[in-house]
């Protein structure tokens, strides 16, 4: 094998010298918390499966100041992750024709936005009547 | 001489990181607000939304129970895949390894949520 160390340059902290990539990596890096609610949640599921007491320890750990805090973390972190999922959707779709001419980028991100205000609306709405 | 295409098997990971994405975009915050943060704090909803009954109530409705998969293992594979992306962009150079580890844990998620929900029963 060849001796030679041919120069390589380096490329530690690229993102963070341009404020374009710095925002790429935040919002790359909201999956780190859509991964952690997702643990959560299916901790929660364990607990149910293993019966009352045990659901009812984890519904008391989602009290305590640490799991209230990083909830609302994952809030602000899985709020951006879905502003900036509509964000990029013009150009991670397939283009839109409506009527003969491209749909604008405005309207695919509003209309994403739209869609998830409406969502969430109703999955609050359920969760009320249900739980009435 | 001409060979066959090898199959790529991108678009099943990254149909899962989509699925995932739109539907941690649809219903992510309002999910981490009433499950993290309106029912331990006791606001706008009822004291006993997520109690014991109604929790098992729910885990044991077919409707229910595919929509706690779906959350959790989309939930998992978006963010398995989004993560093994960006370790290319934070200097490791993602082998073998790091694809096993970043799937294969949202794989065992999966397994897990899945026995979890038989075991609630129907």
């Amino acid at each position: 094998m060849s001796k030679r160390r041919p120069y390589v340059r380096p490329m530690d902290g690229w993102w963070r010298k341009n404020p374009y990539f710095v925002e790429y990596m935040i919002h790359e890096g909201t999956a780190l918390f859509v991964a952690a609610y997702a643990a959560v949640l299916l901790f929660g599921l364990l607990r149910l499966a293993q019966g009352e007491a045990a659901w009812n320890g984890w519904l008391l750990a989602l009290k305590s100041p640490w799991s209230i805090g990083f909830h609302l973390l994952a809030l602000a972190a899985i709020g951006y992750h879905a502003y900036t999922w509509f964000k990029i959707m013009p150009r991670t779709m397939p283009p839109l024709v409506v009527g003969g001419k491209r749909l604008p980028a405005w309207a695919i991100t509003g209309g994403g936005l739209a869609a998830a205000g409406a969502a969430s609306l109703l999955l609050f709405v359920l969760v009320w009547g249900l739980a009435r | 001489m001409k060979r066959p295409l090898k199959r790529s098997n991108a678009p099943i990971f990254w149909a899962l990181f989509g699925a995932g994405g739109m539907l941690s975009a649809l219903l992510g915050p309002m999910l981490v607000f009433i499950t993290g943060i309106a029912v331990p704090l006791g606001l706008l909803l009822p004291a006993d939304t997520m109690s014991y009954p109604k929790m098992l109530a729910f885990a044991q409705n077919l409707i229910g129970k595919g929509f706690i998969f779906a959350i959790i293992a989309l939930f998992l594979w978006h963010a398995a895949h989004r993560i093994f992306h960006s370790l290319h962009d934070i200097g490791i150079h993602a082998g073998r390894g790091a694809r096993l580890l970043c799937y294969g844990l949202a794989m065992l998620g999966t397994v897990l949520a899945a026995y979890a929900l038989l075991a609630t029963g129907f």
